[in-house]
């Protein structure tokens, strides 16, 4: 058991989540919508960031450094549904509607400018 | 909501905890002058947030905290299942992508439950709460797997769950 192992341990999180940090940038550009955009922006906030924090904290053992990555990740996720929600809020105040596929999309005809 | 009283109390105590926790394991200080100076300002803080009134359980939850804990490795699955079908969206969008705009009950009784019902929601890559009215959210979502999964109610039941019975704990 040595550092090399931790490297290892290391790489295994960092890549993946390196990857889903591309996908998600990617799926910002490709969706077609700022609310559908909004979901792969999900996935860098979620799985994307756990994945390379994980990934640091073995590389700082079990220290105050480790901690402070965890608490980290804990205000992330509080936070980032907070600031994905109010961006939708903003986008209905301003006007702008959902493309949507489903056909009956009458949730929405009531709210939206409101 | 100015509940006062021992309530109140136990409040102000878990905040203060909570807080010289955070400061020492964010700072690793053991110089006995600068933890003093950080159970100074832990004070003023609470004293603040005293004055504020928003010492209370929507502010402090700590009534929820231990079934929060069940509640979280259930929310890391489907969190994990979202993004597996997200990411698929994204590499192969055709025939994927199928957004809709839907409404879902949220049975909670309490804001604090609605609140941790819609994060959950938005929190979950493939779903995007809009809008919270009275026992409804109004849900974006990409696919039509996402906006099954939150039809089916079962992140609605489990947050209410968290919630528990909101008289019984106050």
């Amino acid at each position: 058991m040595d550092q090399t192992v931790f490297d290892i341990l290391t790489w295994l999180f960092v890549i993946p989540g390196g990857l889903l940090l591309i996908i998600g940038g990617v799926g910002m550009i490709t969706m077609r919508d700022v609310f559908a955009r909004m979901h792969p922006a999900g996935v860098i906030d979620t799985l994307g960031a756990e994945l390379i924090l994980v990934g640091l904290m073995f590389q700082s053992g079990l220290s105050i450094v480790t901690i402070k990555l965890a608490l980290i990740l804990a205000f992330l996720f509080f936070t980032s549904p907070t600031a994905t929600h109010a961006l939708a809020r903003a986008c209905l105040s301003a006007g702008v509607t959902p493309k949507v596929d489903e056909e009956k999309s009458t949730a929405l005809s009531r709210g939206g400018r409101s | 909501m100015g509940r006062r009283g021992n309530i109140g109390v136990l409040h102000a105590i878990s905040l203060a905890i909570g807080l010289a926790a955070l400061w020492w394991l964010l700072s690793g200080y053991t110089i006995p002058l600068i933890l003093a100076l950080g159970a100074g300002s832990i004070a003023l803080v609470v004293y603040i947030a005293h004055r504020m009134d928003v010492i209370d359980h929507e502010g402090h939850p700590i009534h929820v905290t231990w079934r929060w804990a069940t509640y979280m490795p259930w929310l890391g699955k489907e969190i994990l299942m979202a993004n597996i079908d997200v990411v698929k969206a994204v590499l192969s969008p055709k025939g994927r992508v199928h957004t809709s705009v839907f409404r879902t009950k949220a049975t909670q009784k309490t804001e604090l439950g609605h609140v941790i019902y819609a994060n959950s929601i938005t929190l979950t890559p493939g779903t995007v709460t809009l809008e919270v009215e009275d026992g409804v959210m109004i849900v974006h979502a990409l696919t039509r797997g996402a906006a099954d999964g939150l039809k089916s109610g079962e992140m609605d039941r489990r947050c209410t769950a968290v919630e528990g019975h909101p008289e019984e704990d106050r």
